[in-house]
């Protein structure tokens, strides 16, 4: 009965590739392609479902390996049309895996440390690869105008992607971001709407709004075209296995806020194994989370399979979702691999910021310092094995948070143009 | 005690189609009972074999999660809004 109510309300798609159907995560109840993101019967997240090829993985290895230095290289396992590197879109991905031997020494890592670094993203955030495929969805239902609620990386996304793509946009953030983001968002020329509250007021505002004749036409990215949206975040498991010469690592350090990205990391890395694109081995999953906002790590440290929603409270504004709704499965996806979730304070922080940018050049925005504090306290811990071969995610640019780092960050010195004044400031 | 219900797009099946609709009690508990006898049907939907929130709901009375009040006990005083959002995320 439920597909067919929803089949009626939905305009048939064109082309989604590989993907078959939506699929709850929660009672497997399956619907038609359609923009929905909840299980009609037990509200649960929809997902993407899949009919891949299967028996040549060499050969599909090839047609990856040929493909663009975007995450259009894996157009096969996505939910998007053969032909998408033809369609305009920002075409975001294959951004730098750094081996990271100096932050490696610092941490006390013997085995290998890599920065996956999608700062290197076309709007500077990992979110770029979620919208890319959001848009593709939007152009098959016909929805014309592209939306998101957004601690500010996405607002910034959407709006560039909807210039690229040709949609209307306007987008909502709580009113209080750091200035970089809310310039960031405002600058592609699309409607940017402050909303007086948190993200999680601004994400219930959207949720009202598209089900509202208000909303009619709206392609909210991480709303209703969440379940392909959500599908972009596995091009990070693709793109680090494929850079580590088609291999699992052991770990993975990643931030968690919704839970969204971490979840789909391992759903990628779940789907290399079962296509034997890598060899099947066990991998371990980390979520980072800052005490400001540990909704996950309490939970986790607590032994609960359900998340306590907070109230945020921390500099890493990217991460604040104090009711995250994939919180659940990112606890069970770290306890199922032997990960674990932690936490760091604001200015563990910072302090990992710092580390990161003068150990390896990276400039890293709040949440990347939350996954290398994180990173740092599993070490010491003793949660996380410095022997190992180790991934951790920087998400976003440094540029897009200076407030966290510049009340302790300046010129060393400030000097007359003389030697003179240069060696009395014991800089010669 | 009176009080308007929001209805989101997937429970509307239950409603005839409407967006909002008015149900009676002074508890979250009494209201959902109240849909349930006028709609047939949805509190299986918001409510799990338990009788608990189902995991992906968020339940708001006027601007405030009832998770961070007292769930289905939180009271819902005459005039008040209801309203009943799938969880989804994103940022």
């Amino acid at each position: 009965m439920a597909v067919e109510t929803i089949a009626s309300t939905v305009s048939a798609s064109t082309d989604f590739g590989p993907a078959v159907a939506l699929s709850c995560r929660e009672c497997a109840e399956r619907f038609p392609l359609g923009p929905i993101f909840a299980c009609e019967v037990c509200f649960g997240p929809l997902e993407v479902a899949y009919e891949f090829p299967s028996g040549d993985p060499e050969g599909l290895r090839k047609r990856i390996e040929a493909g663009p230095h975007s995450i259009w290289r894996y157009a096969p396992l996505l939910p998007v049309p053969a032909d998408v590197a033809s369609k305009p879109n920002l075409d975001p991905g294959f951004t730098k895996l750094v081996k990271a031997d100096r932050l490696a020494r610092e941490l006390g890592v013997t085995g290998a440390l890599h920065v996956k670094d999608d700062s290197g993203n076309p709007t500077h955030s990992f979110k770029d690869r979620v919208v890319a495929i959001a848009v593709e969805a939007a152009r098959n239902f016909g929805l014309t105008t592209l939306s998101c609620s957004s601690t500010g990386n996405l607002a910034g996304a959407v709006g560039a992607a909807a210039v690229r793509a040709g949609f209307r946009s306007c987008v909502f953030i709580p009113h209080d971001l750091e200035a970089g983001k809310v310039v960031m968002a405002a600058v592609y020329g699309g409607e940017l709407v402050g909303i007086e509250g948190t993200y999680d007021d601004v994400n219930r505002f959207c949720s009202e709004l598209i089900g509202d004749p208000l909303g009619e036409g709206w392609g909210f990215t991480n709303v209703n075209l969440r379940p392909y949206y959500g599908e972009g975040s596995k091009t990070l498991a693709y793109e680090i296995c494929e850079q580590l010469g088609w291999r699992l690592p052991d770990n993975i350090v990643i931030p968690v806020a919704s839970g969204s990205q971490l979840t789909k990391i391992d759903k990628g890395l779940q789907e290399l194994v079962k296509l034997g694109l890598v060899e099947d081995k066990q991998y371990r999953i980390y979520g980072a989370q800052a005490e400001g906002c540990s909704p996950v790590s309490t939970a986790f440290r607590a032994g609960h399979d359900v998340v306590r929603p907070q109230k945020p409270n921390t500099i890493a504004k990217s991460l604040a979702i104090g009711n995250p709704a994939d919180g659940p499965y990112v606890l069970d996806i770290a306890r199922r691999t032997g990960g674990a979730v932690e936490d760091v304070n604001d200015e563990q922080i910072v302090d990992a910021i710092k580390l990161l940018a003068r150990t390896e050049g990276i400039f890293a925005e709040t949440a990347g310092g939350v996954t290398i504090g994180v990173l740092k306290k599993l070490i010491e811990t003793g949660q996380l094995d410095p022997a190992a071969e180790t991934v951790a995610i920087n998400t976003g640019d440094g540029l897009k948070t200076l407030d966290a780092v510049a009340p302790t960050t300046g010129p060393t010195a400030i000097i007359r143009p003389t030697l003179d004044s240069f060696r009395e400031a014991g800089l010669a | 005690m009176s009080v308007n219900v929001r209805i989101p797009t997937i429970l509307r099946t239950y409603t005839g189609g409407q967006a909002e609709v008015t149900a009676e009690g002074s508890t979250l508990s009494e209201v959902i009972a109240s849909l349930e006898k006028n709609h047939p049907g949805i509190s299986a939907r918001v409510l799990d074999d338990q009788g608990k929130l189902r995991r992906f709901v968020n339940v708001y009375v006027n601007d405030d999660d009832v998770r961070f009040d007292n769930g289905l006990e939180t009271a819902t005083p005459d005039g008040s809004g209801v309203s009943i959002i799938p969880a989804v995320a994103g940022g």
